[in-house]
């Protein structure tokens, strides 16, 4: 081995070696076994890869130690064992560390694989042999190409094997590994048998398998999911077919038919039927059977034996509740809590349109001395107009403010959201709650807000975050020097199929809305106002009304902006008595179409008749109408009824006719006059039946008028022992109205009944009813409205017996009033006849005493 | 020779005649109160006279000639006969008088004619 080595230094000569060995201790417990080319037939070359850290500590860098010259290095054994104690395992010769531990020699060969041909960069030669054998080997290369050119020349010299010790050189570890040994010991049994039990015949029998337990095992079959399957896909051909059917049936031959049909009727020619007219049998039927036709005609000329007289008899059928049941039933009654000063209520009006809200006017309830005396308290207090519904006794769903106490008011006709309404002072207001109006409109569907009504007393009454009432202001207020000077007592809104000018002609309104209203006053004027517009006449108004400049809150609509105390009256009529200072003072008036507002109009109605002019609502545009040239009605009545506060019934006109003298304006004189009532009067109404028929009551009695007759009124009842201090006409029942008493009382009239004194008396509260005003929601649902005067307001449902009317009853009350008319007239004739009987008697009585006279002076 | 003369003239005459008493009865009948109409048809319901209008009158004939009154009658009892029919619909009343070879149809609107009302309330 060293004479080897020493060949091999000697050979080789430059080369420094670094060997280093070192057994480091293994952190590991496993060694792994270096991994050797022995498949490959070389099993001494093990390949490792070298870093080029690892290549510079050996002096083998890549090109630079090691070229493609001399691709090998002899590296000392003590050198990789002393890096393998300096790197331990990240040493690049880890993997080969047992073959370089058990090295013989002191230097190993390692070779470059530049071309990879063990796998990696850096090969290792573990054998000394090895080693030689490379060394040599580049030698042999340039030999072997002689040595194959020399093969056939050389001539083999057998040499004689001579036995050598035996040399490990690994295989017999390779041999151990490979070996199979028993692990174990084996284990053997010895088994044996009766020799006579060999070869003896062998018996069969059957068994049966289940029944003998545990004689046999099976394995049963189980659906197991872990190899279910689903198939998700499938492949599938398809072909579309036609369907094809066959059908066959079997008809009935039955015989051949013959059909017509017929398009005309079949007549007879004019010459036919002239023939057959003139047959004498024609002439004998129709005289043998005419008699019996003539008798059938006469029998129903006489009498229709059809009628059912049960039927009709009963009237209508149906009835809701007990029919005898005549007493008006207490529905609901509305006060308000909040306000600690003592009102009254002066004005009532159902809402038009939406079922259930009804507006009240409250005023305070002082004379007029005292509201001086208190005039700085009252200021402090709002007036209101109060919004009540059906759902919520406690909290009114809206209060519209006003100057000063409102006596009366109206909603618009056209639009439901225009109110228009009378002051104590003169001052017409108008509101526009059409921004509120959804408030108003879904008050019974939000009931969720308050299902219990809480009566809670006064100092804990905190406003509810929803039920917070609106306070409106009002959107204008007339002109007060222009206006009237005193309290105004009724105001009622001009029908929208006409309007009216300065002169008091009528001319047909085209903007399909009312915009006029009419108020009279106890100044003893009645004022015609327009809502739109004017052009102005003088530019006064508009000056003063730029220097007021007022700021409008921002919660106010404009719609009336124009008309914000500048509104001056289109027309005033003045109500004089002749010659004197002292004029009429009216209290009510009737206009003759007013009728048509009774009735809770159907929203849709309502609707159509604004959408009519335009999309937009009229009252925003209220210019548009004014530039329309319209057309005079010839003949329209313009007269009207008016009470005074004194009793009286006037009948006048209110178109102005022009002085002759003076070239003024002036009003005609009234038509009629009549003082039937000892008090003002305070209730001058148009039945909604008749458009004739005219209920005034005041004082102590009442009297109904038809518009034409002047002689007097139809009916006029003897004195009550109480005070009227309102009525109205029942809506449904055109003989029958309602009148409130000063004692709380309602009477109840049915003219069918009786006619001197009331049908019905019935106790609705302790104190004076101001007024009373009827409506009809359904055909099941009427109620009254009851307003007194300590401000609480009653609302009662009107039984059967009194909101249905009999079957002919329009037709009877008919008949009534031309009766009365009739009777009028009789008593008219009746009257001369008398005077002229009187004038007879007179002179007969003269005669008479004349002839004693001539009788007692004989000549 | 007169007499035939006569007899032709004569027969003449009595074919006049019973065009008129024909039309007087017509008359007749249409004057009463209430009556809307009046027409005279055949068995078949093919009209002859009438005082309405064609497809009125049409209508009412073809309707009326397929009645069944008279079997109704007849053969419940042979020796009745059908002698009127009187219907009463809710706007009139239609006569039928039958012959044997005529049909007499005659409309009329009771309600109006009626004189004498059922009770109604009166005050």
């Amino acid at each position: 081995m060293a004479s080897k080595l020493q060949k091999r230094k000697s050979s080789s000569g430059q080369k420094t070696s670094k060997r280093g060995k070192n057994r480091p201790t293994l952190t590991v417990g496993e060694e792994e076994e270096p991994t050797n080319m022995e498949s490959l037939g070389h099993p001494e070359i093990y390949p490792v890869v070298l870093t080029t850290k690892t290549q510079e500590i050996f002096n083998c860098r890549i090109d630079e130690d090691i070229t493609d010259e001399q691709p090998y290095k002899l590296i000392k054994k003590e050198d990789i064992l002393a890096d393998f104690q300096n790197r331990a395992a990240v040493s690049d010769f880890y993997p080969v560390k047992k073959v370089i531990q058990e090295y013989p020699g002191d230097e190993i060969l390692l070779v470059y694989d530049k071309d990879f041909k063990y796998g990696l960069n850096f090969y290792l030669v573990g054998t000394e042999e090895g080693k030689e054998n490379y060394l040599n080997a580049p030698e042999i290369p340039e030999e072997q190409e002689e040595y194959k050119e020399h093969i056939p020349e050389e001539i083999c010299i057998y040499k004689a094997p001579i036995s050598k010790p035996w040399v490990s050189l690994g295989s017999e570890k390779e041999i151990e590994e490979e070996s199979v040994k028993e692990s174990t010991k084996k284990i053997t049994y010895m088994i044996s048998r009766k020799r006579h039990q060999f070869g003896a015949p062998i018996k069969f029998s059957d068994q049966n398998a289940s029944s003998v337990k545990d004689a046999y095992i099976e394995c049963t079959a189980y659906p197991d999911k872990n190899f279910t399957l689903r198939q998700l896909e499938k492949d599938i051909g398809m072909q579309v077919v036609p369907e094809v059917k066959d059908i066959s049936t079997q008809t009935r031959w039955t015989y051949p038919k013959n059909a017509i049909t017929q398009y005309h009727p079949r007549e007879f020619s004019e010459e036919e039927k002239e023939t057959l007219g003139q047959a004498k049998s024609l002439t004998d039927f129709l005289n043998n059977v005419s008699i019996s036709v003539e008798i059938a005609l006469q029998q129903n000329e006489i009498m229709n034996t059809f009628i059912d007289d049960w039927k009709c008899l009963a009237e209508e059928e149906g009835t809701f509740g007990d029919k005898t049941d005549t007493h008006l039933k207490e529905y609901q009654s509305f006060t308000d809590l909040h306000n600690l000063t003592e009102k009254m209520i002066t004005c009532v009006s159902w809402h038009p349109v939406i079922y259930g809200l009804i507006a009240v006017s409250v005023a305070v309830r002082l004379s007029f001395e005292d509201r001086v005396h208190f005039s700085g308290k009252l200021l402090l207090q709002p007036s209101l107009i109060l919004f009540w519904s059906f759902s919520d006794p406690i909290h009114p769903q809206l209060m519209l403010e006003s100057p000063d106490d409102i006596f009366c008011f109206k909603f618009c006709p056209s639009d439901p959201n225009i109110i228009a309404g009378g002051c104590i002072n003169g001052q017409i207001v108008m509101w526009d709650i059409t921004a509120h109006a959804d408030r108003i409109e879904n008050i019974k569907t939000g009931g969720s807000r308050s299902k219990k009504v809480t009566l809670k007393p006064m100092f804990l009454l905190e406003p509810d975050s929803n039920k917070e009432a609106m306070y409106i202001r009002h959107c204008a207020v007339s002109s007060i020097e222009n206006g009237h000077k005193h309290v105004i007592t009724d105001i009622h809104w001009l029908p929208d199929t006409f309007e009216i000018n300065r002169m008091g002609t009528v001319f047909e309104n085209r903007s399909g809305i009312c915009c006029q209203l009419v108020t009279c006053s106890a100044d003893c004027t009645i004022c015609f106002w327009d809502i739109r517009p004017q052009k102005a006449l003088t530019p006064q108004p508009t000056e003063k009304k730029k220097d007021e400049s007022i700021e409008i809150p921002f919660d106010v609509p404009s719609t009336f902006l124009h008309l914000d105390l500048a509104w001056k009256p289109l027309s005033k009529i003045r109500l004089s008595k002749g010659e004197t200072s002292l004029d009429h003072c009216p209290t009510k008036i009737s206009l003759s179409e007013d009728h048509l507002q009774y009735k809770a109009q159907d929203k849709m109605l309502a609707q159509s008749k604004a959408a009519k002019v335009g999309d937009m609502n009229p009252y925003q545009n209220l210019e548009g109408g004014l530039a329309n040239h319209l057309k005079p009605r010839e003949d329209f009545c313009t007269k009207f009824f008016v009470g005074t506060e004194e009793g009286e019934v006037i009948y006048t006109d209110w178109k102005m006719e022009r002085d002759s003298e003076t070239g003024r304006l002036m009003t005609k004189k009234p038509v009629s006059l009549y003082t039937v009532h000892d008090g003002a009067v305070h209730t001058v109404q148009r039945s909604p039946f008749y458009k004739d028929i005219i209920l005034t009551i005041g004082g102590w009695n009442v009297a109904i008028w038809k518009e034409g007759v002047m002689t007097g009124p139809l009916l006029q009842t003897s004195c009550a022992p109480k005070r009227y201090t309102s009525g109205h006409w029942s809506l449904t029942r055109p003989g029958v109205f309602y009148i409130g008493r000063e004692d709380g009382y309602i009477d109840i009239w049915d003219l069918l009944e009786k006619t001197h004194e009331p049908a019905l008396s019935q106790n609705i509260c302790i104190t004076m009813i101001t007024c009373i005003k009827p409506w009809t929601f359904s055909a099941k649902q009427q109620f009254i409205a009851v307003a007194d005067y300590y401000g609480t307001l009653h609302i009662l449902e009107i039984p059967w017996t009194l909101s249905h009317p009999s079957a002919n009853e329009v037709l009877s009350m008919n008949y009534y009033f031309e009766r009365e008319v009739k009777h009028l007239e009789y008593v008219d004739q009746r009257k001369k006849i008398r005077e002229q009987e009187k004038k007879e008697m007179q002179l007969e009585m003269e005669k008479k005493k004349a002839g004693i006279h001539l009788k007692r002076r004989p000549s | 020779m007169p007499g035939p003369a006569l007899s032709r003239v004569h027969g003449l005459f009595l074919s006049l005649v019973p065009s008129l008493e024909v039309e007087e009865t017509l008359e007749r009948l249409q004057s009463q109160k209430g009556v809307q109409g009046i027409m005279v048809a055949n068995t078949e319901g093919i009209p002859i006279k009438s005082t309405m209008d064609d497809p009125t009158t049409a209508r009412y004939a073809k309707l009326t000639c397929n009645l069944k009154a008279r079997s109704t009658v007849h053969t419940s009892d042979p020796q009745n006969d059908f002698t009127f029919l009187r219907i009463r619909s809710k706007k009139n009343e239609i006569m039928v008088a039958p012959d044997k070879d005529y049909f007499l149809i005659v409309i009329q609107n009771p309600t109006e004619s009626a004189t004498l009302w059922a009770p109604s309330v009166i005050t």
